[in-house]
């Protein structure tokens, strides 16, 4: 019993080291850039590589650029617990990539610089009341897909199509963001939207599968779930010849007909900048949240016609990429 | 750890020992492993932060979210009584079925509940800062309902319970309705760890669909590390061993998260959280090679570690 209560004390002796040391191991000088993502994930981790970048070029770097990096690996309640980590050292500014990430570090602080990124919608997520002028200490950026922009394509590459079957993660708020956008704008342009809902990536395929025989056209948004599992849609849409649409470029290259999107880098990019403006002295509730700026057009011919569909020469031209 | 990282963890460890009685109360007492609560926390989220965000009694919403539980709890008692599903499998299946029915109550997958009125909103005139007030009304909460859980296991009835989990055919054989303890204990396991959901979404600003992900673990979690730290030997220290321990895993969560210092990585986190949460458990077993290595070396005056 005695000698269980000597190991235990020294147990705890030993974490109280570590705590202490881990406190006085934080330098004093170089701005301090907090970074967290709810997962890691290639398109997330492509954003906050994209911030530390853009503070590079702006001349934070080396010693004068403390950028840390956290991810709840997937876990709400860490990342409440790592909001209130990164409050307790107070950084220069927090970024927060994703909705819960960005939602657990506005609930940890009203004071310290908060720019969020990669959230889809912003005020539904309550991180701000207006994206003119967010006010208090939130500001940031959505990464909501162009999907106007992308239907306009289906319609401008398939003329004669009526509907589009789109299949989504229910249980993801991006997927049913976008989800309800294009049944907004695909109805403006003439598309009834049919969905295909798929809760685990192995399902994605059962997905594809319902849209046969149903749809002109497959359009899969920039929902994870269903881009993590894009080669079976691709396979549907060869096998049947209905062509597939994505949401975000990089598809293109794994058998979308063509997407016109954005790369997260560049979102990531865009966020720094924001970060930068906040470092040299404005207000983040002053600063108005952003969309994505750069859209790009891929196409890949190939994909096209084992689906059956010719890329009109309008659409060829103004491609930044047409992938082989 | 910063003060605020660290009342951080010890208000998440409080509310998370909310989980941790429920699990002790389904695991320990009843003997019934209990997967439902990867659904029950975030359904306890989904259903108090709804009827906040609809503009209705935080109170109120945090009481409904409770039976919501209990509800669960009993889907997955009845599973196993009545149809004779396997405990283990019975929970899979309310759990997952949970899953879409809390996507169904919030009507999307992340509920925002950033500047509404939720139970501390009462206590934020007084004067204390956030940052206190948060851990001293989780603290308080737990602590009354692990108070009310042993004084609970007391009584007859609870005795009636324990007797249940501990050998049924003597409990039936003393005329126990082992069926109807069953029954009564998921309804108040799951009960807890909906409150939990409810006080977590509160605090902390959103109920997510994700929000269950590995509740399980961190509530065995703090079940197995209260019993290693704190011990057995009465139900009041079982018990509030249960609470220490998940303050102790979500101490452990806040260092691992300061393991840059030690040139890990933040993809590192979760290996750094299980090293640690298994060092509390080593340390103090007895007969353990490890330990005596260190009582060992602690005798020659060297530090462990």
């Amino acid at each position: 019993m005695k000698r269980s209560r000597w190991g235990l004390m020294a147990g705890a002796a030993a974490l109280a080291a570590l705590v202490l040391g881990a406190y006085q191991v934080r330098a004093s000088d170089p701005v301090l850039i907090a970074v967290t993502a709810i997962v890691d994930h290639p398109a997330l981790n492509a954003v906050r590589d994209g911030v530390r970048d853009e503070l590079e070029a702006e001349g934070y770097q080396g010693d004068g650029l403390n950028f840390v990096y956290e991810s709840a690996q997937g876990n709400p309640s860490t990342a409440a617990q790592i909001a209130r980590k990164f409050v307790g050292e107070n950084p220069a500014v927090i970024v927060p990539i994703s909705t819960p990430s960005a939602q657990a570090v506005v609930a940890a602080t009203q004071d310290i610089p908060v720019v969020f990124t990669a959230v889809t919608d912003p005020l539904d997520a309550k991180l701000v009341s207006n994206m003119q002028k967010p006010g208090g200490n939130v500001t940031g950026m959505s990464d909501l897909a162009p999907v106007g922009k992308q239907l306009a394509l289906i319609r401008e590459i398939l003329p004669n199509a009526k509907t589009i079957g789109m299949p989504y993660n229910p249980g993801e708020a991006n997927g049913v963001a976008l989800m309800n956008l294009a049944k907004k704008e695909g109805a403006a342009l003439g598309f009834t939207v049919i969905e295909a809902p798929a809760v685990k990536s192995s399902d994605v395929m059962t997905a594809a599968q319902s849209l046969i025989g149903k749809v002109d056209a497959i359009y899969v948004s920039t929902d994870n779930q269903i881009v993590s599992a894009f080669a079976s849609v691709v396979k549907v849409g060869v096998d049947n010849q209905i062509p597939v649409f994505a949401g975000d470029t990089d598809s293109v290259s794994r058998g979308a007909i063509a997407a016109i999107g954005f790369d997260y880098y560049d979102v990531g990019r865009q966020t720094g900048k924001i970060v930068v403006r906040v470092l040299k002295g404005e207000k983040p509730g002053d600063i108005a949240v952003q969309g994505v700026d750069t859209v790009q057009l891929f196409v890949n011919p190939g994909a096209a016609k084992a689906m059956g569909v010719t890329i009109p020469d309008a659409v060829m031209q103004r491609a930044k990429q047409v992938v082989q | 750890m910063s003060l605020v990282a660290f009342l951080g963890a010890i208000e998440i460890g409080l509310v998370f020992g909310l989980v941790g009685l429920g699990v002790f109360l389904s695991f320990r007492v009843l003997n019934f492993p209990d997967l439902t609560v990867d659904g029950s926390f975030p359904l306890g989220a989904a259903v108090s932060g709804t009827i906040i965000v609809a503009g209705g009694n935080a109170y109120l919403a945090t009481a409904i979210a409770i039976l919501a539980g209990c509800l669960a709890g009993l889907v997955t008692a009845a599973l196993n009584l009545r149809f004779r599903i396997l405990h283990l499998l019975a929970s899979i299946l309310t759990m997952i079925a949970l899953y879409s029915i809390n996507l169904r109550i919030m009507g999307k997958p992340n509920l925002a509940i950033l500047n509404e009125a939720t139970v501390l909103t009462p206590f934020q005139g007084l004067g204390l800062s956030n940052l206190y007030l948060r851990p001293i009304y989780a603290g308080v909460v737990t602590l009354i309902v692990a108070l009310l859980l042993v004084r609970f296991l007391a009584s007859d009835m609870g005795l009636a319970m324990r007797a249940t989990g501990a050998n049924p055919r003597m409990a039936r054989a003393q005329g126990i309705d082992t069926a109807a303890m069953t029954y009564l204990g998921m309804a108040i396991s799951n009960g807890l760890v909906a409150l939990a959901g409810a006080l977590f979404a509160q605090m902390n600003g959103f109920a997510d669909v994700a929000l269950g992900t590995g509740t399980i673990v961190v509530g065995l979690a703090a079940v197995i590390v209260g019993e290693a730290i704190i011990g057995t030997r009465s139900v009041m220290l079982w018990v509030l061993g249960c609470v220490i321990g998940s303050v102790v895993y979500r101490i452990a969560v806040g260092l691992a998260l300061n393991s840059s210092a030690l040139g890990l990585n933040a993809s590192d986190l979760n290996l750094v959280t299980a090293v640690l949460v298994a060092i509390a458990l080593i340390l103090p077993g007895a007969r353990n090679p490890l330990r005596t290595l260190l009582a060992g070396r602690n005798a020659t005056g060297k530090s462990p570690s």
